[in-house]
Parts: C-alpha cells; sequence; structure tokens
C-alpha cells in the first residue's frame, strides 16, 4: 500500500499551539468569578478521623466553604467491583476512615488561591491512628490470587515445570524487585466546574473521557447525559490520568454548592497519593536451557502491592506467555493487599515491570551457557503463541534484534564483563527483547463536510501527546483525497461520539479505524452527489474475532552502552538503539517521538525512579520532583529509535500496532544487562542507584565473579 | 532576591536559605496568625510589552499573577517549587522560575512569557524549530522549555560557564550538546522528548 499523507512524518497539527502558549489545558480554562479549592489530605495511613476542626479555616479572610466527611454533599458509595473501574463511583471526603497516607480530608474554597492555600493550613485533624501494613515483602503472607484480571488468567501451566528445570543443562532461579513509581505527568490533574441548573460543564485532566464523564455522573448521582466534560488538550498521562480524583468530584461538589465556578488543582506533592501509582513488584524468574540454549522450562511468579481499599494486580508475567518458546511452562500473579494508596495502570502495566526480570534472566542465561544474548532469544523464537496455540498475528522480533545488532555495533561487546575501561570509567553493553499486547477497542467518529470542502471530525477521544489530532487528520485527508490543511480535528468533549480514549495504545488502532470508517461513509454520500456543503456522517469500527484467533503483540529490540564510575558507583547512558515492530507506522514522526519516550522511561526504570514508602506512617516519602527523580537533559544522550516497515491486516484496518507503551518495554532491562556487562555485577533490586553499584564494584576480581 | 537564578546550584542555594528560615522559631511566633493574610499591595508588571497596574495579595508568585489575573496561561505551574521548570519565564532577558517569585518583587521589571517570544503566524526561531524536531508530546513543559532555551542561548553568547564548560574564562560558549544538555536539566519533560528539544535547540542556534 503506498503511503501518501498516512505514514509521512508529519509536524503535528496542534504543533503551533502547543509552542506558543496557545494550547489550553484544564487548568488553563478560565471562567466568571471563580473561587479556588485546595484539598487537605491525611496525615496518617490507617484510622479514622475523631475530630475536624474547620472553625479557623472558615474564618480566613476570603473562605467561601470548607468541606468535610462531616458536611460533604450525599455521593455513590464506592464499589471495588465495576466492568470499567475506572467509571466507577469517586466518592470525596465521604466517611471519617482513612484508607492511606495523602487522602483527603478537607476541602477549603476561598476567592483567592493564595488564600484557599494559607486557610487550608489552619484545618486541625486528629486521628485515632491505627496500625497499618505498609512493607510488600512484611505482607506477602497475605497474598492472594487476584479476584481479577485485565485480560488472562492470574495463573497458567504448560506441560510439566520441574521436569523441564531437571531437563536443562543450565538453570536460572532468580528473584528481581521493581519499587513503587509515580506517573507524574508534567501537567498536575486540575479542574474547573460550574453548573447552569443542573447541568454541570466540568474542565478536567482525563485520559478517557466517556469513564470520566460516567464516572463523575455516578458519583454526584446525576445523569451522564448532565455533565459535559472537556479535555482539549491534556498535560501527559501515562495510565494516571485514566482515572479521575478529588480534583473533579470536590470542584463539582462545591461549584453547586457555592453556586460558582470553582477551580481545584492537586499538588505536586498530592499527585503521588491522591492519584494512582506503579505497584512495587517481587518476581521469582526460573528458566532451564540445554546446552544449545533451547529452553526447557520457564517459570514467572508474580508478588506485587495491591491497595487494601481497591484491587489492584500487576499483569508482570502476561507477556511471558507468549514470549518464547518452551514446552514446560508456569505463570501466577499474586497480590498483597496494603493500607497504601491505590496501585493503577501505569505506563505498559504489567509488561514494562514484567520484562525488567524477564529480559535480565534471560541475559543471566546467556552468560551462563556462554551464548550471545541475541543468538539465544533467536534460538527461542516460537512459530505460534506457545500458550494459547494460536498463531501470530504479525512477529518481527526476530528482525528487531538482528538490525538491532547490526546498527547498534553489537560485535563491539566485550565478552567478558567488566574489562572494558575508559579511564576511571566501567563500559558495558547490554540488549533486552520487546514485547507489548496489541489491542483495539470499539471506536466511534463523527465527520461533516462544509461547502468549501473542509472536513471538521469529532470524537470524544484525546490526545496526552501522543499525536492524536495529527494521525486522525492524517486518516482524513488520505481517505477523502484532501491536503491535511482542510481537516480541523476536535477531541475531548464528552458530547462528541464515543471512544475507548487513551489507554492501552489503542487509541491509533480503535480510532483511526473509526475516522477511516467515518470518512469512507461521508465519501460515498459525496460521490452519491450529496454536498460536498452540510454533509456528515458517523460510523463505530469494532475489533472481530481477530484478537481471538490471533496472538497480537509489538515488538522490539533495544541496546544500550553504559558507563559506571568506579569511584562513585554512579551509572551513565552513553547511547541507546531500539528497532521496533509496531506494525504501519501512520506518522513516523510522532511514534518515534512515543517510542523513544518510552526508552528513556524505561532508562528512569533501571537507574533513577523510586518512590519510597515509610514503613512508620504508609507515606511516599520523597513525594516531589526534586525527591523522586526522572530523567533530566543532562541525563539522556543519544536515544535513536528504528521503526520496521510492516502492516499487521489483523489488528485494524490501518495496519497499525500499538506503540505508546512498546518503547518502554524491555527498555530498563538492557540498561541493567549493560550494567552487568561494564561491572560483572547481578544488581537485581531495581532501580540501580549508585549504593547498589558501589558496594559490589570495590570488591577486586569482579570479573571473575559471575 | 529577585533575581534568583534558575541553575541546580542556584536552586539548591535557595533551598538552603529557604530550610534556614523555617528552623528560626521565634520568628514565627512574632509573626501574625497564619492565615490571616495581608493587605493587598500596587504591583505594576511589564509583561510583553504591554504595562498592567494589579491589586495582589502579596503572596502571590509571578506564576499565578500572570495565570490567574493576566490570563496569560501559556505559562504553566507544574510543581509551584521550582523542581520542574514549566513555568520559566524571562525576566530583564534571564531565565527564571516564576513560580519562585513573588509578583510584588518583579515590581517594574520587563517579563516576557511564551506569548510575548512569539505567535503562530510569527513564531520565534526556537519554536519553529520545536514543531519542526517535535521537541515535545503533551505540550504542558514546551512554554518553560522554549523560554528557558531563549535564556540559556543568551547565556551562552554572553560567555556564562556551566559545569561542563571546558573553558571558564571563555568570552563566548560554544553551543555544544552536551552544554545544551546541561543548561536545560532545570526544565524536565515527563515524556522525555528530550532528544528533540537538544536537536531543536542546536538548529534554532545555528540560525539565530
Amino acid at each position: 500500500m503506498p503511503d501518501t499523507i498516512i505514514g509521512q512524518p508529519i509536524d503535528r497539527i496542534d504543533g503551533k499551539a502547543k509552542v506558543t502558549g496557545a494550547a489550553r489545558y484544564s487548568g488553563d480554562r478560565r471562567a466568571e468569578h471563580p473561587a479556588f479549592g485546595v484539598i487537605v489530605t491525611s496525615t496518617i495511613g490507617r484510622g479514622t478521623i475523631t475530630k475536624i476542626d474547620i472553625k479557623a479555616a472558615e474564618q480566613a479572610p476570603g473562605v467561601v466553604l470548607v468541606m468535610s466527611h462531616e458536611n460533604a454533599p450525599a455521593q455513590a458509595p464506592f464499589k471495588q467491583e465495576g466492568e470499567d473501574r475506572h467509571a466507577r463511583p469517586k466518592p470525596q471526603l465521604a466517611e471519617a476512615r482513612i484508607h492511606y497516607h495523602g487522602e483527603p480530608v478537607a476541602l477549603v474554597v476561598a476567592d483567592t488561591f493564595e488564600q484557599a492555600t494559607a486557610a487550608a493550613r489552619l484545618v486541625e485533624v486528629s486521628y485515632q491512628a491505627e496500625a497499618g501494613l505498609y512493607e510488600l515483602r512484611e505482607g506477602r503472607r497475605l497474598a492472594y490470587p487476584p479476584s481479577k484480571m485485565p485480560n488472562g488468567k492470574a495463573d497458567s501451566k504448560v506441560g510439566d515445570l520441574e521436569r523441564g528445570l531437571a531437563e536443562g543443562a543450565a538453570r536460572i532461579d532468580a528473584t528481581y524487585t521493581t519499587p513503587y513509581q509515580s506517573h507524574n505527568p508534567m501537567e498536575p490533574p486540575a479542574s474547573l466546574a460550574f453548573w447552569s441548573g443542573d447541568q454541570l460543564t466540568i474542565y478536567c485532566s482525563a485520559q478517557l473521557v466517556d469513564s470520566a464523564q460516567k464516572s463523575i455522573a455516578a458519583t454526584l448521582n446525576i445523569p451522564a447525559d448532565n455533565v459535559e466534560l472537556v479535555s482539549e488538550f491534556v498535560g501527559g498521562g501515562f495510565g494516571g490520568k485514566l482515572s479521575i480524583y478529588g480534583d473533579a468530584i470536590l470542584a463539582a461538589l462545591a461549584a453547586r454548592q457555592l453556586k460558582r465556578p470553582v477551580k481545584v488543582t492537586l499538588t505536586r506533592q498530592q499527585m503521588f497519593s491522591v492519584t494512582t501509582h506503579r505497584a512495587s513488584t517481587i518476581q521469582r524468574v526460573r528458566l532451564a536451557a540445554s546446552r544449545d540454549g533451547t529452553l526447557t522450562a520457564i517459570a514467572h511468579e508474580v508478588v506485587s502491592q495491591s491497595a487494601r481499599m481497591d484491587e489492584y494486580v500487576e499483569t508482570a508475567a502476561v507477556s511471558t506467555r507468549a514470549m518464547y518458546a518452551a514446552p514446560n511452562r508456569l505463570t501466577t500473579h499474586r497480590v498483597v493487599p496494603l493500607d497504601l494508596p491505590v496501585a493503577d495502570s501505569m505506563r505498559a502495566p504489567g509488561d514494562a515491570v514484567g520484562q525488567l526480570a524477564l529480559e535480565q534472566a534471560m541475559d543471566e542465561l546467556a552468560y551462563k551457557l556462554d551464548i550471545d544474548p541475541v543468538e539465544l532469544r533467536i534460538r527461542n523464537e516460537p512459530t505460534q503463541d506457545p500458550e494459547k496455540g494460536v498463531p501470530f498475528s504479525t512477529r518481527a522480533l526476530v528482525a528487531c534484534l538482528q538490525t538491532g545488532a547490526e546498527k547498534f555495533g553489537w560485535e563491539q561487546r566485550p565478552r567478558v564483563p567488566g574489562t572494558l575501561k575508559d579511564g576511571q570509567w566501567l563500559v558495558g553493553l547490554g540488549m533486552a527483547a520487546a514485547i507489548r499486547v496489541n489491542l483495539r477497542r470499539p471506536a466511534a467518529a463523527k465527520v461533516r463536510m462544509d461547502e468549501d470542502r473542509r472536513v471538521t471530525v469529532e470524537m470524544d477521544m484525546t490526545d496526552i501527546g501522543t499525536g492524536s489530532y495529527t494521525i486522525f487528520a492524517q486518516v482524513a485527508a488520505e481517505t477523502l483525497d484532501l491536503p491535511i490543511e482542510s481537516v480541523t480535528v476536535k477531541l475531548g468533549h464528552s458530547s462528541y461520539p464515543d471512544t475507548p480514549g487513551s489507554g492501552g495504545s489503542f487509541g491509533a488502532a480503535s480510532c483511526c479505524s473509526a475516522v477511516q470508517q467515518a470518512c469512507l461513509e461521508l465519501r460515498k454520500k459525496v460521490d452519491a452527489g450529496r454536498g460536498p456543503g452540510n454533509v456528515q456522517a458517523e460510523a463505530t469500527s469494532e475489533p472481530g474475532d481477530a484478537f481471538k484467533k490471533f496472538s497480537q503483540h509489538s515488538y522490539g529490540a533495544h541496546f544500550a552502552e553504559v558507563a559506571i564510575d568506579s569511584t562513585t558507583g554512579e551509572v551513565r547512558l552513553r547511547r541507546m538503539l531500539g528497532v521496533f515492530d509496531a506494525g504501519r507506522i501512520l506518522n513516523p514522526k510522532t511514534a518515534r517521538s512515543q517510542l523513544i519516550g518510552g526508552m528513556i522511561w524505561g532508562v528512569s526504570s533501571a537507574l533513577h525512579e523510586q518512590a519510597v514508602v515509610d514503613p512508620r506512617y504508609g507515606s511516599f516519602v520523597n513525594h516531589d520532583l526534586a525527591g523522586y527523580h526522572v530523567p533530566v537533559h543532562a541525563d539522556i544522550p543519544a536515544v535513536e529509535a528504528i521503526m520496521l516497515a510492516g502492516f499487521d491486516d489483523k489488528s485494524n484496518p490501518l495496519g497499525s500496532k500499538g506503540v505508546g507503551e512498546l518503547g518502554i518495554c524491555g527498555a530498563g532491562a538492557a540498561v541493567a544487562n549493560a550494567v552487568y556487562n561494564a561491572c560483572g555485577v547481578r544488581v537485581r533490586d531495581y532501580p540501580f542507584t549508585p549504593d547498589k553499584i558501589l558496594s559490589s564494584i570495590l570488591r577486586p576480581n569482579v570479573a571473575q565473579r559471575r | 532576591m529577585r533575581n534568583t537564578s534558575v541553575t541546580r546550584r542556584g536552586l539548591f542555594g535557595g533551598g538552603a536559605a529557604l530550610g534556614a528560615t523555617l528552623q528560626s522559631g521565634s520568628a514565627l511566633a512574632q509573626s501574625p496568625p497564619p492565615g490571616a493574610g495581608a493587605p493587598p499591595v500596587d504591583v505594576s508588571l511589564k509583561v510583553n510589552g504591554a504595562q498592567h497596574e494589579l491589586r495582589l495579595d502579596p503572596r502571590t508568585t509571578l506564576l499565578d499573577a500572570l495565570r490567574e489575573h493576566l490570563a496569560l496561561t501559556g505559562t504553566k505551574k507544574g510543581c509551584d517549587h521550582g523542581q520542574c521548570g514549566a513555568c520559566t519565564v524571562l525576566i530583564d532577558g534571564i531565565r527564571k522560575n516564576s513560580c519562585l517569585n513573588l509578583a510584588l518583587s518583579c515590581d517594574d521589571l520587563e517579563i516576557t512569557t511564551i506569548e510575548g517570544l512569539g505567535r503562530e503566524e510569527a513564531l520565534h526561531p526556537v519554536q519553529t524549530a520545536f514543531v519542526e524536531h517535535d521537541g515535545f508530546q503533551c505540550g504542558f513543559c514546551t512554554p518553560g522549555q522554549i523560554c528557558s532555551a531563549v535564556g540559556m542561548l543568551a547565556e551562552l553568547k554572553r560567555g556564562l560557564p556551566s559545569a561542563v564548560t571546558p573553558e571558564l574564562a571563555a568570552a563566548a560558549m560554544e553551543v555544544a550538546e552536551t552544554e545544551v544538555r546541561e543548561r536545560m536539566s532545570g526544565n524536565i519533560c515527563r515524556c522525555a522528548a528530550y532528544p528533540n528539544i537538544v536537536a531543536a535547540i542546536l538548529d534554532a542556534a545555528g540560525k539565530a
């Protein structure tokens, strides 16, 4: 299929709005005579509010409302169950019970932000604190199989694991741990709410407009049609804005009570507890292989944190079921209920942390067998999905591995770890493979053509930085044979046709299919003599049974070079290359941005990021951007992504597969494996901060200990 | 006090000073009751060439004055603690975190925000380069990155050294990739568009 507009590296159509400050995020919205709400959060991790004294706050200058569990309006109760967990009621200030540290306990609303911020400090809360369970290792005795998995079952078993392990000439049995992580999009969640009669308008930072609209309506016990939710620009999501939080509900409640627009924004510090996070995991991986590297057994067993108040499972071993061939296999998932904030999806949930473990274990096995890690993976390439027993839709993992090895100069890798030095630096090369499940959901789009042949596309989809606006314009322009300048894309209003929103890398596949379908129908009408003015078409596009008949994933291979300062133990990335199979690339410019962004998230998983729990109080102690380290410019040198040409006709009519989460999968393991190659020491506790490296590399003769 | 530098070193210095203030308990005891506020102050802000007379709560940061009082919402609040750089503006041509500057301390200074650098139909060269190199994804940190880049390139021209500058006494600094990465490290991009941002800045510097 020749690419005309689809497939071109077109600049973002919303690019000029973003570089001039004209793009309006929810916190940028304005209203007549707004009031400002500031949330007060709990200072214990588990217990009950015994007294809340709001007198001083109420009397502070400018304060118009102080809301707590004692006077908050009635809301629907929270439910653990729900088909769409992001559409559930999210009641705020509903009870005296405290479920986690940093839970909203009051809202202070004042005429100005400064007044509300000052008065919020005057709310005095007394608690009956209870001993909470905050540590994953300690809570492990309570681990149980999750009641529900987003995809697949909690456990899977093929063949006879013990026999497979016994048959191997070489075995790995290693346990890896991954920390809590916080999404930390640059835009803190912000909501501006106002009412007109019983109609609520709310500007809100939401990845999933439809779910957010339903969640707010359900909480307030009003029909969904009474809520118009607007989320035209979202300042990053990464899973952290799949659900809506206290800012949205409390802004809506306060605005209704005050008959006045109310704006509530979470502080950066509050984001660590009021929004969700990536759960910490403990993962045991066992591998066995014959002398030639053929795997005889794979076992991947995962234990992850789950908030006691709301179950969530980190599906870290799910992609392991499809990754490598082996006759004997076991995967398990267990969750540990802790008195911590709610865990939920963060960029490539499950896969991101699962591959930190599996792909490092594969590297360990390669060294044990003295087989090139690239070659070991190629030797275990399955011919069909090893557990589902169905064919792959498309799978170019081997091509990713081979292309990457060649372009990166993999043959320069020192065979013996800890032997390549550059002054005080220990230098190493590492690689890892990547897999990410490919998803698609039903989506609808409306397209209309004006008399001057200008086309407008409408859908409640969001663009959280992925490039949705641009690729929809490309699809519409190409399908209707128009220049891209003739297309206007309108997103992020709940009144527009329903889409699954931005999450799970399903946005492009789901929504482009709907745009194309609607444009084809519009074209039919125009070809039949209607229009061009006053003609429109709406279409819904749904995935067929191809997702049952075929095992669908996107794939990749990462190659990284690191240098370790032998004096300080600091690990620096020197260069990194990813090669990816994501089907047909709709826009190589925006797709590459997402891929390298994901890769840098992987670097961060390996080297930088961790939210640290204070085991006394259950709080995330480093809850700001000074304490929670994400990469900055100085941390990131040349990072490059190559996208292999492809077309997956089982995925969707456009042939694309998801790219937004693929980049992070396996990326951190490539860095971890490069660290081993550099210093000869295996670190299995992510992230690899200097303290973990230094104590090991200071010991002599590291090259012999492998 | 008003010309706080946005370099990491400057931020750490500011943090230490803040810690010292908080530890002086006796000073706190003599303060008015918390939350009482203070009488509003008249502030004259010159933003993007236009003069604005404002009556503000003295606690109002330059960031909130721009966003809430002047409707210049291109400047973003990412952390309100000088940790992310999303609120970077130019004050008398020097890049600053507007969240760390009180509005009243900016009286009579020349403030340039993203809205003052260029418009959609007449972009600043750095803005053009960001679009061409896809130097952003979500776009939230972008106004701060661009203002910071403009200020940073001026620092290089003035010969201000950084931690990675080999020749500290040079009259003007080379616009090298390592210099750009070091000097832009006060501006976090969670989408991690870093390679593209650096490419955009190097490109724009060549054209400037």
